[in-house]
């Protein structure tokens, strides 16, 4: 029997592998579709203190390897989140990681304040490096000042396992883990989605309403597992990788570069069946190479020289 | 009850100019699906198209699924070239279809190009429900019209190779303006399908002859099952909803294209 517990700050995840914020509705939409109890947590949609209708269309466009998106964080608020959708998640066996998303820190922190009133919620993903919306966002998650100002308040507020969810479109990603670090965040995920376009050569229009928009996909999988591994070696904090994982190798290959768990993502839009097969994938792994403890693969990457 | 399953292509024929139509055996798809919606195809196990491809249901038979498409992009030429015997991967049925409990005598169909492709199912449908249909299809020309399923058919081309030289709009208006439908609204309702421009100009006149309309809207597609949240499509109201959930079958009185 493989021991495939991973623990993220005070989280305990009976297995590595969580679905992405964004990929899987607020977990109620795949009930009897697949087996959510298999899952090692669910990260919900991000949820606003008031609920926003998105962005205008069009929203996706398909790229070699990958999708940009621009969804504008469309979402039902956290009260009617709190009022129909907890009470469905609470009944299952997986973790509950509320991701949440505001244009002032006061906002963040009046969500966290009325999901603590609340049972249910395992841990929170803070998202300071949505791409599509003009305030927040990645107006947050590319300033270390203000990333330390959102942690820091936040952090105030709950007991509970404190995620913040980084930006990959920063120089150097480390400097903004080592801060949520010091300001007492558990864990940091990463990476959100890279800012990318696309245009119709034959409109000359961006094939996204929002011009730019998030890429994501088995496309940003290289620049993701760099950025985990540049924090793995530079900042001593537990690391969820995301970023195109589509197949238990690609899990495999995060967790090798210092990853503890990871996420799917987009890949769930094609089959939300993907993080079961990446589940069985790394058991089978394990099995085959006589690992006894999925932990013993984190951060067990061989290098002989350093990046610079 | 969304169903995934790996299908297996019992035909893949060209039915006219770069448009092909393919057969898939799926006992569990056809019996669930209604007409207007549709199911979504992962062309290939590549990671390039990496996204699976929604297409309407074109027509069930006993068995078997039947979808019809244009060759436009990596995806479709992908399609075009699959063999009899082929295994894919798809889910389905997806969206809400069109809603036949209306109280209304005659069907006026209205295809412009590729918007013929949920209408052969949806006029078997009406046929066994004792409906009156009249079809409008338009094309550009002759060689990209497919009318395999359609009945008591009006066309238009845009070259005039066959039928109206116009567009499908223009025979739509021919029609509403010349007969009963403007004395009686009511005992017609409207099934349009094609390009936006087309179902825009659609919407507007049945806006104002007060006709009961539903629109197939096509619409940039991730998942088709609402996760994603990508195929928004304006409401009147000014907010959104997800062609792929709420629709892609909306009342013409809903939506803002």
């Amino acid at each position: 029997m493989i021991k495939t517990e991973v623990i993220v700050g005070k989280l305990r995840l009976k297995n590595p592998v969580l679905v992405a914020s964004g990929t899987f509705g607020y977990g109620d939409e795949l009930i009897g579709t697949i087996d959510i109890n298999k899952l090692g947590g669910i990260v919900t949609k991000s949820l606003t203190l008031k609920p926003k209708v998105g962005n205008p269309p069009p929203r996706v466009a398909e790229t070699p390897c990958g999708m940009l998106n621009s969804i504008g964080l469309a979402n039902i608020g956290v009260d009617k989140f709190i009022n129909e959708k907890l009470p469905l998640l609470r009944n299952f066996d997986t973790a509950i990681i509320v991701n949440i998303a505001a244009k002032r820190i006061e906002d963040y922190c009046e969500i966290i304040k009325r999901l603590e009133d609340t049972e249910g919620v395992s841990a929170y993903e803070i998202n300071i490096s949505c791409p599509n919306v003009k305030e927040g966002g990645l107006e947050f998650g590319t300033n270390i000042e203000m990333t330390a100002k959102i942690v820091n308040a936040t952090r105030k507020l709950t007991s509970k396992t404190l995620i913040i969810k980084l930006t990959p479109n920063v120089t150097r990603i480390s400097e903004f883990a080592k801060v949520c670090k010091e300001e007492g965040a558990d864990a940091v995920s990463l990476i959100n989605t890279v800012v990318g376009m696309a245009i119709d050569i034959k409109t000359r229009k961006p094939k996204i309403s929002t011009i730019t928009g998030g890429l994501s996909g088995p496309a940003i999988k290289p620049i993701a597992l760099a950025k985990v591994f540049e924090v793995f070696q530079n900042v001593d904090i537990p690391i969820i990788g995301i970023g195109g994982i589509t197949t238990w190798e690609d899990a495999i290959e995060f967790m090798i570069a210092g990853a503890k768990a990871i996420q799917v993502g987009t890949a769930n839009f094609i089959d939300p069946n993907t993080p079961i097969n990446i589940i069985s994938g790394i058991i089978r792994y394990c099995e085959e190479n006589k690992i006894e403890d999925i932990n013993d693969i984190v951060g067990s990457i061989i290098v002989e020289t350093f990046p610079h | 009850m969304i169903i995934k399953t790996i299908s297996t292509i019992l035909s893949n024929e060209p039915v006219g100019e770069n448009i092909y139509r393919i057969e898939l055996l799926s006992p569990e798809i056809s019996t669930a699906s209604k007409p207007g919606q549709f199911i979504n195809i992962k062309v290939s196990e590549n990671l390039d198209p990496l996204l699976r491809r929604p297409f309407s249901v074109y027509n069930v038979i006993d068995d078997r699924i039947q979808i019809i498409f244009n060759v436009v992009g990596k995806a479709t030429k992908i399609l075009s070239s699959k063999k009899v015997g082929e295994k894919i991967d798809i889910i389905g049925p997806l969206g809400n279809g069109f809603n036949l409990n209306d109280d209304f005598d005659t069907a006026l169909i209205v295809a412009g190009g590729l918007g013929i492709a949920p209408f052969p199912f949806l006029t078997k449908i009406l046929k066994e429900k004792n409906k009156n249909i009249i079809s409008l299809v338009g094309a550009r020309t002759k060689s990209q019209l497919v009318l395999d399923g359609f009945v008591n058919v009006n066309t238009a081309t845009d070259d005039g190779s066959y039928g109206h030289k116009g567009t499908v709009v223009e025979l739509f208006k021919l029609k509403v303006m010349n007969n009963d439908i403007v004395k009686t609204p009511s005992a017609f309702k409207v099934f349009a399908c094609g390009p936006i421009p087309m179902l825009k100009a659609i919407i507007e006149l049945c806006d104002k002859l007060n006709l009961n309309c539903e629109v197939s809207v096509e619409a940039p597609m991730a998942c088709g099952t609402g996760l994603c949240q990508g195929c928004a499509v304006k409401t009147r109201d000014g907010k959104y909803k997800l062609a792929c959930k709420d629709g892609p079958i909306f009342n013409s009185k809903d939506i803002l294209l």
